[in-house]
């Protein structure tokens, strides 16, 4: 399980650019059974048949993640770039990062301190004034390298650490994918679609042609959500808390849950003894924004692993979060064939 | 050479905790050199002998100087959640520290990230506003008793960021400053074997230059040097930096010209450079370098000095970058410098 998180998360799947996360969603899901296929704008849609009714239940996770797009190359060789998706431009200053299909490996630097006036290292530096730097020496050189239009994204490995956690980049939403691809391992009354979207941390926009044409009956959004539960963040803005469970949502930002679903949902959890958690701070949207609002309407939910630090190079899980996610929605799933 | 560079760079070597990289660097120097050294402060010294001149009068004693230690970062405090508090050892740019990997020496080694506040939660304006190094706090994902149980005040925190390589020979990782320069000791010595010299040289791995060169003034004084050449990075362009104050990444190492270094030998080793073709660019210094040239230049009864720097992007941060070329032309250009030094080299050495 965690090799298959490993995959996903190292990855390079910058929204609009999700090609490397698609291609191993695609064979992991084919090796579930499923029929898989890709739509127009590049979501994969992997399909398990239903045995029963007609039924069609739609599972959403996004393989996009935030990351850069190389706007300009200066004469010295050094790119500049805009951001994709919401990057907090704090955290930018000594990080890596690989462009490209091919990797080209960069770095996003500071002067050194050595360099600084006095009170240069309290001021915030805009992300318009970094450039990536990917040691070469002359524009002709960066040219042969990188183009524009390439994406960026940050160069992270995961790691398995503390209790049971582990550390990636992208993990919103690679962690979602993950759960769809163990979902699909099983067979279920009805149809079972899941659909691995793209572009979601641009404005959900690859979900929102996946829920026109799948017409699903009814949407499970799967999210790895924020988790702020750290010193100095006060209690009612946590979101979420580490280690407690799939958080369940009542209300994001984008959507307002299906209250039967959410009931449901939750219901489930209780009979089963599955440790969850509701989603506490109305923050963050995600794709039941799009799906919930489709054609005339889906009923719509969405379950989330609660991840610290997302949209870094280092956001951070914990494993038993992941697996108590699959937990229940393996139990919802099956709990949706009696009803 | 890239694979020691890479090796080092992973070794802890905080300033005044120098033992674990010393013995690395202690063992690497064991296969060039005659006889290595290691003193109280974990100085390590690679010893090689020359070829004494026929006519019986002292060879030179040249001390060659680079520094293993590292900036770093300490635990302060553990909060009652167990993440930690943290402060610097060394120069460190707070701004570069969100999101950071790190490891935490304890009792024993933790794996741990700097905390961000998610956007999502963030209030309009906030990301306009540096967050200081003392509202940071480091996760090691542990609930608080096992970090007590595993953490105390005081212990040790490195950087996690090993070497990348770039374009050309072009790489990046923490540390590089001065461990590039290490690295070219172990050069220095390897090109030495191809040549003949009479000097005896004392190829040091420093310790606690990042607190004041202290490695440099002790392991001087030990030696005794007829001449010092010390070793280490200097800034490298980038379009943030003032130029003036910066050396480009391609154009060769940089000597350096000022108080602080001795004029005449400084003349003899780009007179060397220009005999042999090695490019280099010029670093005018006006007052003691921020480097153990500065202590070693006033050792004793002095020491005539000279100073070899390797431009070095993003110094103090995890992604300080370098030009691998640049540590093999420095190298070649040192070990040169060392077999230029024949009988009369005394008078080199007059003001």
């Amino acid at each position: 399980m965690v090799e298959v998180l490993k995959r996903l998360t190292e990855a390079r799947g910058v929204a609009g650019n999700e090609d490397e996360v698609r291609e191993i969603i695609l064979e992991l899901a084919a090796q579930t059974g499923a029929e898989v296929s890709v739509d127009r704008m590049g979501n994969v849609i992997a399909r398990k048949p239903g045995l029963k009714t007609g039924k069609k239940v739609m599972l959403a996770a996004h393989m996009d993640e935030v990351g850069f797009i190389i706007s300009y190359i200066t004469d010295s060789g050094m790119l500049k770039f805009h951001t994709v998706g919401g990057i907090d431009q704090r955290l930018l200053l000594s990080k890596r990062v690989r462009i490209g299909k091919k990797g080209i490996p960069g770095v996003m630097g500071v002067k050194a301190i050595h360099l600084q006036e006095k009170d240069e290292r309290n001021k915030v530096i805009d992300q318009k004034q970094m450039v990536i730097d990917i040691g070469v020496h002359s524009k002709e050189e960066a040219q042969k390298l990188v183009e524009l239009g390439d994406y960026a994204c940050f160069d992270s490995n995961l790691v398995v650490f503390g209790d049971n956690k582990v550390k990636a980049k992208a993990l919103d939403d690679r962690v979602g994918c993950a759960v769809l691809l163990e979902l699909l391992k099983d067979t279920y009354d009805f149809d079972l679609i899941a659909c691995f979207t793209v572009q979601e941390e641009i404005g959900s926009r690859g979900g929102e042609v996946a829920a026109w044409h799948l017409k699903p009956d009814m949407g499970i959004v799967l999210e790895g959500t924020a988790c702020a539960d750290i010193p100095d963040v006060p209690e009612h803005m946590h979101i979420t808390k580490m280690g407690r469970g799939p958080a369940i949502s009542y209300m994001d930002r984008s959507s307002i849950a299906d209250p039967e679903l959410f009931r449901q949902m939750v219901k489930t959890a209780r009979e089963h003894s599955i440790p969850y958690q509701l989603k506490e701070n109305i923050a963050g949207g995600n794709d039941a924004g799009v799906i919930h609002k489709s054609r005339s309407g889906v009923p719509t939910v969405v379950v989330s692993v609660p991840c610290r630090y997302i949209h870094s190079p280092s956001s951070m899980m914990d494993l038993n979060d992941f697996n108590n996610t699959i937990r229940l929605m393996k139990e919802f799933l099956k709990g949706c064939e009696s009803r | 050479m890239k694979e020691f560079l890479a090796e080092l760079l992973d070794l802890p070597g905080v300033s005044g905790y120098e033992e674990i990289i010393a013995r690395r660097i202690s063992d690497e120097f064991s296969k060039y050199c005659d006889e290595v050294q290691t003193d109280s402060f974990y100085n390590v010294y690679g010893i090689k002998r020359g070829t004494a001149p026929k006519d019986g009068s002292p060879a030179p004693k040249v001390m060659l100087a680079a520094h293993m230690d590292e900036i770093a970062l300490m635990v302060r405090d553990v909060t009652e959640e167990g993440f930690l508090r943290f402060t610097n050892i060394g120069g460190v740019d707070q701004r570069i520290l969100l999101s950071q990997e790190v490891t935490i020496h304890g009792r024993e080694k933790l794996f741990g990230i700097i905390s961000t506040i998610p956007p999502h939660i963030q209030e309009d304006g906030d990301s306009k506003t540096a967050v200081k190094m003392k509202d940071m706090c480091i996760d090691l994902g542990l609930p608080v008793e096992k970090v007590k149980a595993l953490v105390r005040i005081g212990d040790l925190i490195t950087f996690r960021s090993p070497l990348v390589s770039m374009a050309g020979s072009m790489v990046n990782g923490k540390s590089m400053d001065d461990r590039a320069s290490v690295v070219m000791l172990v050069e220095v010595m390897k090109e030495l074997d191809r040549l003949k010299y009479q000097a005896e040289v004392y190829a040091t791995a420093t310790v606690q230059e990042e607190v004041g060169t202290r490695g440099a003034i002790i392991s001087t004084y030990r030696v005794e040097p007829d001449i010092g050449i010390a070793i280490d990075v200097t800034h490298g362009e980038t379009p943030d930096a003032p130029r003036e104050r910066t050396y480009a990444m391609n154009k060769g190492i940089v000597v350096a010209k000022g108080p602080n270094l001795h004029p005449g030998l400084t003349e003899k080793l780009l007179e060397t450079a220009g005999e042999y073709g090695i490019d280099f660019q010029l670093n005018i210094t006006s007052g003691p370098t921020g480097t153990d040239a500065r202590s070693m230049q006033i050792s004793r009864g002095g020491v005539p000095t000279v100073l070899v720097e390797l431009p070095l992007r993003y110094m103090h941060t995890t992604v300080e970058t370098l030009n691998l070329d640049h540590i093999k032309q420095g190298a070649r250009l040192i070990a040169l410098f060392i077999a230029s030094l024949k009988e009369g080299w005394q008078e080199w050495l007059k003001y």
